[in-house]
């Protein structure tokens, strides 16, 4: 879909006529009609959407919408697969007003550029397109009456849940929300971020920005492709890009493993002879105005270019699939305490980030796998926003906010003197798993908490700390047929064969499951059973390993 | 700005090189009843050296007492908040720290400092270590004693390039982008224009000057041609200097890393130069370098393993606490360095009434306000007459940032235009209204990182992920050009190879 239908989708949200398309970013006045009583943007027709948002708003005098905030229940921020599902279920509990806020001119996120098969393949049973997958959400939302804030940015959100958002139509927007889900999904690792050297030309994309040129807007970003990075994206690009026209000529992968799902390489790389080159490089990028070319060079075990190794690659286009950052700036100007494994938000086992009431869900939390593992995610953020505000839920004397600033201790606050709050100390990498640390180690008053801690082998682990309260939920019971225990995501460091997962607590092995392989580009997932809440039930910790079978 | 020249023009002076330098000049000139064009090879203002490199507003102590250097560096200081509160730049006066690991160190400090004040440099202060840490609790704690220089600061060094650029459009200033100079002829009359519809007013010859363009006719050149300022002179006649081209590499980091430093942080200089240098900059991100390596190539912009490497280990000196995942950039720059030590300004001895302004290494950013009087004073000797014009305005129409707004600023501006809410660059928080802005402007934005230097789309951490097919959608629109010609920087660096099947 083009822009220009982008831009013609905006206009019928808001019914006005003859606007032309071509003149929709003119500068100038636009003529009175289309300010405050159009809501431009709001789409959704639900109980909660009266489509004057600005206008309840109340006036400051001026006519500026500014003050007092809207009052809503739970404010989604994204409109993603995670916003979406958390949204469609926070509705599901039964809270009245949920708003979903949206920079994008339609929702769906980045599933609206994944043209290819292969979305929901766990959670329907059936291989969807990205827009297909978007689309049953986008629909369920609609249906059940969530409110919607397209071409809506975001711009801070408080402690105490006040968001601020502006958009064309209502100018400034200011909502008071019981609950906020965040999910702002993540973006994509650049050049300057690996600090490949040589000249800064065009035709340098990251696979998603390739990605949106060609499923989008209809347009080939080159016709000599070298990819670098065999993420997910950059596999899917290697075989969109062939089918278009273009020669992909490699792709490079740092590691000695790829990065991307397995299904990918064999069904975007092998099918289609395309080279993978692992333990290589680029070093140089050459061009003065457009690439021209680039050297690329095998590495050692340190990543560094091994000499003799090097090779001129004629190319008109390097694509970057070298990871994804979740995107916390919001996050972390309202005071949530950030895990620097993930870059996401430390979270319990209902999604709760390190402030009340503020939840998160999907790849703003940590860079998911499989969009299903997302809405699965989301689900659980969405319906603990719901509880939450409807008051389902126990509140625990909440220390945890507070945890950022003990956690500093030692770390990377310590380090700086720049007053910056809500960063986690750098997690020690003591190989002695028992020591190691998790983010949600050492906080006040851990009796109700178990703190989930990363041992030998495992990147990370969501939830970071399970709240003493849910395991004596779901060991007594006392809980929704559907809460029939608490699943666990993690990602291994290192691909390995014949592992075993194994989760310790007081010293003893309380579960293990074998794997025949396991890699850093596939994400493992245990679900903690009644049986085994009990025993990890009143713990201080529980450690995630990899052992070797 | 001009598309097409019209052959009946006579310039009184026309610029060559539209960097720092030349759009300060002309904007100086512009002030006065006299016709003036400025000519660039490239499809923007600020290509060259004006766009890469530390962006730093020098107190003055480095230079000889009694240079070139020494005396514009400190005058430039003194003008930078007039110009950058005319033209609407951001300039903060954040001082500078030299810092000392070693006695040695101390004592070519102390040299600095008699320097400073033989150059006239205001509050300087030799600190000692805990004065330096209570400054700036980031420096390493190796460091003894530092150069206190209150007066130093920073400056985005392509806004200072655009903005002077805009005002001298806005007063009568003839732009001519895309537009190389091939040959300098001198001539008793005009190409191309009868005898009689020129009339001489001296004896003194005219300059034809053959462009891609076309050819112009002026009375005066100014050479502000940077790199390539020794082979415009040559063009007149003049071999009397060359200039090397000096690499100077950075990286730039996140605003995350912004507050590490409040001040520009020095080590104490070498031979090659100032040494890898840690400061804010005035958008609020960490910039840290140059190295200093002479390239022998004027158009080796590429950045190096080695050098990146270098900058990253000699900033860690200054200030351990830099964290390089945050590192969203890295580029270089090319300095034009002088083969006679000194900034060259003045009028050729070779060629009379073509003016030099070469070698204008650092502190030239900082000079440039400086420079621009300077060689009015050099037009006014050499007998131009400057009459001032009553209408010129020294004041840029302000630029509407949406991430400098408060809020009931924003909510009105978007009332008069929504364009304004509607952000395109969700890093830098770049509205639609500024790109539109950014091209509609004098001498506006034609390129990609035109829009880019412009109003900051592209310049964050996602490096114009999101953004570029945003962007690039509107320059499409506004420039009345297809979508896949939009371009990165000028001819050949397209963006798109064309549709999809």
């Amino acid at each position: 879909m083009g822009e220009d239908n982008l831009e013609g989708m905006a206009c019928d949200f808001v019914r006005v006529p003859g606007q032309a398309k071509a003149s929709a970013e003119d500068i100038g006045p636009v003529e009175e009609t289309d300010m405050g009583v159009n809501d431009m943007g709001t789409r959704g027709t639900g109980a909660s959407s009266t489509g004057a948002g600005a206008n309840k708003s109340g006036q400051d005098g001026n006519g500026h919408g500014l003050y007092p905030a809207r009052e809503v229940d739970v404010a989604v921020i994204g409109a993603g697969p995670a916003g979406l599902a958390a949204a469609v279920e926070a509705r599901k509990q039964g809270v009245k007003n949920v708003v979903i806020l949206e920079r994008e001119v339609e929702p769906g996120g980045i599933l609206q550029q994944c043209i290819h098969t292969g979305f929901g393949l766990k959670i329907f049973g059936e291989e969807l397109t990205g827009p297909e997958y978007a689309e049953k959400f986008i629909r369920q939302a609609e249906e059940s009456g969530v409110e919607f804030k397209l071409d809506t940015m975001v711009i801070g959100i408080s402690r105490d849940r006040i968001i601020t958002a502006v958009n064309k139509n209502e100018g400034i927007i200011k909502l008071r929300a019981k609950a906020i889900v965040l999910a702002m999904g993540c973006r994509e690792r650049t050049r300057g971020a690996l600090n490949i050297p040589g000249t800064r030309p065009a035709g340098i994309y990251t696979a998603g920005t390739a990605q949106r040129f060609v499923n989008m807007e209809g347009y080939l970003p080159g016709k000599k492709i070298v990819i670098l990075g065999s993420g997910d994206i950059g596999l899917i690009m290697a075989r969109r890009l062939t089918l278009e026209g273009a020669e992909v000529k490699m792709v490079c992968e740092l590691m000695p493993y790829p990065g991307g799902l397995t299904r990918n390489i064999i069904q975007c790389l092998d099918d289609y002879n395309i080279p993978l080159r692992l333990s290589c490089t680029v070093v140089e990028i050459h061009g003065r105005r457009r690439v021209e070319g680039v050297t690329i060079a095998r590495v050692d075990k340190n990543f560094n270019p091994i000499p003799g190794t090097h090779e001129y690659v004629e190319c008109d286009t390097l694509l970057l699939s070298v990871g994804l950052i979740p995107e916390n700036e919001l996050s972390m100007e309202a005071g949530i305490t950030i895990d620097p494994v993930t870059s996401g938000p430390v979270v319990d086992e209902s999604m709760e980030t390190s402030i009340e009431g503020i939840f998160a869900c999907g790849n703003v939390v940590h860079v998911h796998d499989l969009v299903d593992r997302v809405t699965w995610e989301a689900m659980r953020a969405g319906k603990s926003a719901a509880m939450f505000v409807l008051g389902g839920r126990e509140k625990v004397e909440d220390k945890r906010k507070d945890k950022g600033k003990e956690e500093g201790k030692g770390g990377r606050k310590e380090e700086r003197k720049d007053g910056r709050e809500g960063f986690l100390g750098k997690a020690p990498s003591l190989a002695l798993s028992a020591e190691r640390s998790s983010p949600a180690a050492g906080i006040p008053g851990t009796g109700s908490h178990t703190s989930v801690v990363t041992g030998q082998g495992i990147r990370y682990v969501i939830p970071h700390m399970i709240s003493g309260d849910a395991i004596s939920r779901i060991v007594n019971g006392d809980c929704r047929e559907d809460e029939d225990g608490i699943e666990m995501l993690m990602r291994v460091e290192e691909v390995r064969r014949n592992a075993r997962i194994s989760l310790v607590c007081g010293g003893e092995t309380v579960y293990s499951v074998k794997r025949v392989k396991v890699a850093p580009g596939e994400m493992e997932s245990i679900k903690l059973s009644k049986q085994l809440l009990e025993k990890v039930r009143g713990k201080n910790q529980i450690i995630v390993q990899l052992e070797n079978v | 700005m001009k598309a097409c020249y019209s052959m009946d023009e006579i310039y009184d002076v026309a610029i060559i090189g539209a960097g720092v330098i030349g759009c300060n000049v002309a904007r100086q000139l512009s002030r006065y009843k006299i016709k003036v064009c400025l000519m660039e090879k490239q499809p923007d203002v600020a290509m060259g050296a004006s766009s890469a490199n530390s962006g730093i507003v020098h107190a003055g102590y480095d230079a000889e007492p009694g240079s070139l250097k020494a005396r514009l560096n400190v005058r430039g200081n003194e003008l930078m908040d007039r110009v950058a509160s005319e033209l609407d730049i951001p300039f903060k006066r954040t001082g500078s720290l030299v810092l000392a690991f070693s006695p040695e160190d101390m004592e070519k400090i102390k040299i600095l400092y008699e320097r400073g004040l033989k150059n006239g440099v205001q509050g300087m202060e030799i600190l000692d270590a805990s004065q330096v840490q209570e400054k700036e609790p980031n420096v390493s704690q190796e460091t003894i004693g530092a150069l206190y220089a209150p007066g130093a600061g920073i400056v985005c060094p392509y806004e200072l390039t655009i903005g002077a650029a805009e005002s001298a459009v806005e007063n009568g200033v003839d732009l001519f982008l895309e537009c190389e100079v091939k040959a300098i002829n001198i001539t008793a009359s005009p190409a191309g224009l009868p005898r009689d519809k020129y009339p001489p007013q001296d004896e003194s010859p005219i300059f034809n000057i053959t462009t891609s363009k076309g050819v112009f006719t002026a009375r005066y050149i100014i050479n502000c041609a940077g790199l390539y300022a020794d082979s415009i002179a040559s063009m007149t006649g003049d071999n009397s200097f060359s200039i090397s081209p000096r690499k100077g590499e950075y990286i730039l980091f996140d605003k995350i890393e912004g507050g590490l430093v409040n001040s520009v942080i020095f080590q104490t200089p070498t031979r090659m130069g100032k040494g890898i240098l840690v400061t804010p900059t005035v958008d609020g991100n960490l910039l840290i370098g140059p190295t200093a390596v002479d390239t022998g190539d004027k158009n080796d912009t590429s950045t190096t393993r080695e050098g990146l490497q270098q900058v990253m280990t000699e900033a860690l000196k200054s200030v351990p606490g830099i964290d390089r995942r945050y590192v969203i950039s890295s580029f270089a720059g090319i300095r034009a360095v002088p083969s006679t030590g000194d900034f060259i300004i003045g009028e050729s001895r070779a060629m009379q009434k073509f003016v030099n302004v070469a070698g204008i290494e650092s502190p030239g950013l900082t000079a440039a306000p400086a420079i621009a009087e300077y060689v009015e004073e050099v037009l006014r000797k050499s007998g131009l007459e400057l009459v001032p014009k009553e209408n010129f305005n020294p004041l840029r129409r302000p630029v509407k940032r949406f991430r400098n707004m408060g809020e009931r600023e924003l909510a009105g501006l978007i009332k008069e235009n929504p364009l304004y809410g509607r952000i395109v660059c969700r890093c830098e928080k770049v509205s639609a209204a500024e790109i539109v802005d950014a091209i509609r402007r004098p001498a506006g934005a034609r390129t990609l990182d035109g829009i880019k230097r412009r109003t900051r789309a592209g310049m964050g951490r996602c490096q114009g992920g999101f953004c570029t097919p945003r962007v690039n959608e509107i320059l499409s629109r506004e420039l009345g050009i297809p979508y896949d010609k939009v371009v990165k920087s000028g001819e050949n660096s397209w963006m798109l190879a064309g549709r999809t099947k």
